[in-house]
């Protein structure tokens, strides 16, 4: 198979950057998407040029590094996947092929198609967690949990903190990606003592990330790589107000 | 120099070893250990868990990671479980039969000490991480769900979905998110080891290099952890992510550590076979599925109808036929071995004959395919996107790849290597897995150095090094400085004409040909000539373009490569050295008549560490041995039938 691709190409965080035409030629439909892009590679390399920088690492859909925005699309057409999930046998012989980096103002480009999420780890910094000093925990049985809870749970708790949520949402908004950490540790009842603090935190940090506002536009939902349902963004709502009653309660 | 090996073993009877050696470790108070800077290197299971615990103990930690978030590390990928001696199933588990379990399953290689330290700390880890959230499976009584895994007749192990890894990192990056909001640990991420830096004997800082900019930087230490993981990727196709390297373990060796067992690679049984020409790596699919799943080839050679004309009677249920008593549960060397076996003798599926099928049509009627959704299904989802097929209707095909390196850096009981100060931990070391890991022992592996071990051991070195961290202007941290500086500008030098991948990818098949499932001398010694001649054509003719001040992935996968290309000759010369079958280390010269690995205990129950002697061709490395002694299992031949 051949392709045309227009990929982003950005020296560094300070330069501009523009679409440059590449060709993908003689590509087997079995090759993934990262795989087209390093035979690309190889021949800007042989050619003199400077290889076109991407992030990825596993290569299975689960370490969140891969973060392509393929035709206007985070992750590309194949949802729910991450782009590394996805294969040239989706793509029609002949197209063109569009290729940037996950667009929203936190997530700063370093180099090409690579961009910066540390506004991510700050947000589950600000309280994200479960304050649970090790060699202090009970029996793991001693708190029975029903399984719909934490099944539930589950489902919030499988984000894998790629982004994509922010860089499809039109208002560059990190509320699913937010919501799926406080509902996750929500929902648990070890998670209770530090609920209240927790989302409190969490959203202002979030805020002062510069991510927007939730709008219900849903493309969150629609690109999430691990089909986080955008039901926690109502969770995180109910969450936020509850939190702050008790906050101003006193408690 | 290096004398006799001391492993450093409490005295006394093995169960109450670890409570012994608690009971006598020197101690840092916590009004001192805010004077204390620790380095560790690596967020995975054993780094992110020991460097948020240190944290929380007071100590000022370090942590560096290479990928953008300590979230990424690859213990994220693992996918089935981890075992724990809970006995919640009332099946007869027990941390004796843990202990044991991991003892026969490494083929009597590993430390007998270490393992039943970890088998005792297992049950501590469940209940940690479910204070930390962790959603394990449950049953509707609320309480948590265990599964079976290879090599174990009992129910131990503990999981999340297919996705128990994930949730396990994410339960240690939690808390080392908590204590980077407290100020304790400083994280770096983006941000590769390069160096280890000696001085006076003691391990006392790291250079590395800020991936972003290029900046080389020196930091100082009390003590340096290393947590970087296993070089599977040395094969270049495994089932690491692209970023598993060597370097951080591998400079460490350069600076006078001991490299254990560095032959013992872990083949998985059950991955997505490799299909193109220009595969970037490979998936595995949980050994869990081997719980419900059944393996087979045709019993006809060549045999291409498609798996559902193949008739009940014209199938070979190889495992279940040759291991009775474990059937498809089979450790995982033998399920490998066993799959190489059927493939070459032309009975193997697919479009290169190199697969076999893992069939769960009896499964699926027995419990219904919403069971077994509900316990495969994003395995299911994964392999469907890989091969566009559904594993419900038609059989997975299967076939073993490189997964997981047992060894490692040598350390004695205390996680530290023969480097005053160094301290290993995770699939970094080499002591628990012995020659053959068993399933879901990893996970458990790196939460028990990182949460419970290192943080009992490490105080035990710190107490007589108060006051003793050099500044990071010391000479030898500008020594070091000025060499890594050199190897940036050596590699940007080359300028030839091939890039570093073809090089990595043809190392990788020689390795995989001459020292994979199966090795003898004479393919060794190939290897063993052939090796220096690519290192010579990587270091003439690699091409690494750009620049060292700027983010430069050419370059990190160059510096990475040309460290594989030097660690690959000491992988073949340890199992040339070890010359006998044990475990994942199948020398072809020794089995038994039924092709079993045969392992020759009056020579090699031992653990072998090497000590670098200058470089590569100048001098071979000088081999230690530290003897394995087995004082309450009887050594026997490995029978799962």
């Amino acid at each position: 198979m051949n392709f045309k691709l227009r990929v982003w190409r950005q020296k560094n965080s300070q330069s501009p950057g523009r679409l440059v035409v590449y060709e993908a030629t003689k590509i087997s439909p079995q090759t993934s998407f990262l795989e087209m892009l390093d035979i690309v590679n190889d021949q800007l390399l042989t050619m003199g040029d400077e290889p076109i920088a991407f992030d990825s690492d596993c290569r299975e859909g689960i370490c969140g590094t891969c973060s392509l925005t393929i035709n206007g699309e985070a992750h590309g057409p194949a949802h729910p996947s991450a782009a590394c999930q996805l294969y040239m046998r989706r793509f029609k012989d002949g197209a063109t092929i569009t290729i940037e980096p996950f667009r929203a103002k936190p997530f700063p480009i370093v180099k090409d198609l690579v961009v910066n999420r540390t506004a991510l780890d700050r947000i589950v910094q600000a309280g994200g967690f479960i304050g649970a000093r090790t060699g202090s925990a009970p029996e793991a049985n001693s708190i029975p949990i029903p399984k719909h809870h934490a099944d539930l749970a589950m489902e919030a708790a499988a984000c894998i903190g790629c982004g994509a949520c922010a860089a499809a949402c039109p208002n560059a908004s990190a509320m699913l990606f937010t919501a799926a950490k406080i509902s996750h540790l929500a929902l648990l009842p070890q998670g209770q003592p530090e609920r209240t603090r927790r989302v409190l935190k969490m959203v202002r940090q979030m805020d002062a990330e510069g991510f927007g506002n939730c709008t219900n536009t849903y493309e969150c939902e629609a690109v999430c790589p691990a089909e986080i349902s955008a039901s926690f963004i109502a969770k995180l709502n109910r969450e936020y107000v509850r939190a702050t009653l008790c906050a101003s309660a006193g408690e | 120099m290096i004398g006799n090996l001391d492993a450093k073993i409490p005295a006394g009877p093995l169960a109450d070893k670890w409570r012994t050696y608690r009971n006598n470790a020197r101690l840092v108070s916590p009004n001192n250990r805010r004077r204390f800077e620790i380095i560790v290197v690596g967020s995975g299971l054993a780094g992110g868990s020991a460097a948020a615990t240190l944290g929380e103990l007071g100590y000022n930690v370090k942590c560096f990671c290479f990928q953008d978030s300590p979230r990424r590390a690859h213990s994220i990928a693992a996918q089935g479980g981890i075992n724990a001696a809970k006995n919640y199933q009332n099946d007869g588990d027990s941390v004796y039969r843990l202990f044991y379990d991991t003892i026969k399953g490494g083929d009597f290689r590993s430390r007998e000490a270490n393992v039943y330290r970890l088998a005792e700390v297992s049950a501590e880890i469940i209940d940690q991480c479910v204070e930390q959230g962790v959603p394990f499976a449950r049953e509707y009584s609320g309480l948590l769900a265990n599964r079976s895994f290879g090599g174990a007749q009992v129910s131990r192990t503990f999981y999340a979905r297919g996705q128990t890894g994930q949730q396990l990192l994410l339960g240690a990056y939690q808390a080392l998110c908590r204590q980077i909001s407290a100020g304790t640990v400083k994280m770096f991420p983006q941000t590769e080891m390069l160096d280890l830096v000696l001085v006076d004997g003691h391990a006392k800082g790291i250079i590395t290099r800020d991936l972003v900019n290029g900046e080389i930087a020196t930091h100082a230490g009390d003590a340096v952890v290393l947590a970087t993981g296993g070089y599977g990727n040395v094969f270049f196709l495994s089932t690491n992510a692209r970023g598993c390297n060597v370097t951080a373990t591998y400079r460490a060796y350069k600076k006078g550590a001991l490299f254990a067992n560095p032959c013992f690679t872990q083949i998985h049984p059950t991955c997505i076979p490799v299909s193109g020409q220009r595969q970037s790596k490979l998936t595995l699919m949980s050994e869990s599925l081997r719980n419900d799943g059944r393996v087979w080839v045709p019993k006809k050679q060549n045999d291409d109808r498609t798996p559902r004309e193949i008739p009940e009677l014209e199938r070979d249920y190889y495992l279940e036929r040759k291991y009775p008593s474990y059937g498809n549960l089979a450790p995982r060397d033998i399920s490998s071995r066993s799959a190489k076996e059927v493939c070459d003798e032309g009975r193997g599926v697919g479009d290169t004959g190199r697969g076999v099928y893992l069939d769960f049509a009896d499964a699926i009627k027995r419990l219904g395919e919403n069971t077994i959704r509900e316990r495969y299904g994003n395995l299911f989802d994964i392999y469907e996107k890989i091969t566009g097929e559904n594993a419900c209707q038609v059989p997975m095909r299967i076939y073993p790849a490189v997964h997981y390196t047992m060894g490692g850096l040598w350390v004695d009981y205390n996680l530290m290597s023969n480097v005053p100060g160094l301290h290993v931990i995770g699939e970094a070391n080499f002591s628990d897995h012995g020659a053959n890991r068993l399933g879901a022992s990893a996970l458990m592996q790196g939460l028990a150095d990182g949460y419970f071990v290192l943080p009992a051991t490490l105080p035990n070195y710190l107490a007589g090094q108060m006051g003793k961290r050099p500044s990071a202007d010391h000479p030898e941290f500008r020594k070091a400085e000025a060499e890594v500086r050199a190897h940036v500008k050596k590699l940007l030098d080359i300028n030839g004409k091939r890039s570093v991948d073809s090089i990595h990818r043809e190392l990788g098949l020689l390795l995989w040909d001459r020292c994979g499932m199966a090795r003898n001398a004479h393919g060794l010694r190939e290897a063993l000539a052939k090796i220096p001649q690519l290192r010579e054509e990587f270091w003439s003719n690699a091409l690494v373009p750009g620049d060292g001040e700027d983010f430069n992935q050419s370059l990190e996968r160059a510096g990475r490569v040309a460290d594989f290309l030097e660690f690959a000759e000491l992988l073949c010369l340890d199992a040339l050295a070890r010359d006998e079958s044990c475990g994942g280390h199948f020398r072809e010269e020794h089995q038994t008549a039924d092709g079993e690995a045969l392992r020759d205990d009056e020579n090699f129950a031992a653990v072998f560490a090497w000590e670098h002697q200058g470089n590569g061709q100048v001098a071979e490395p000088k081999l230690h041995r530290e003897p394995l002694h087995f004082e309450t299992v009887h050594l026997a031949q490995r029978s799962y039938k």
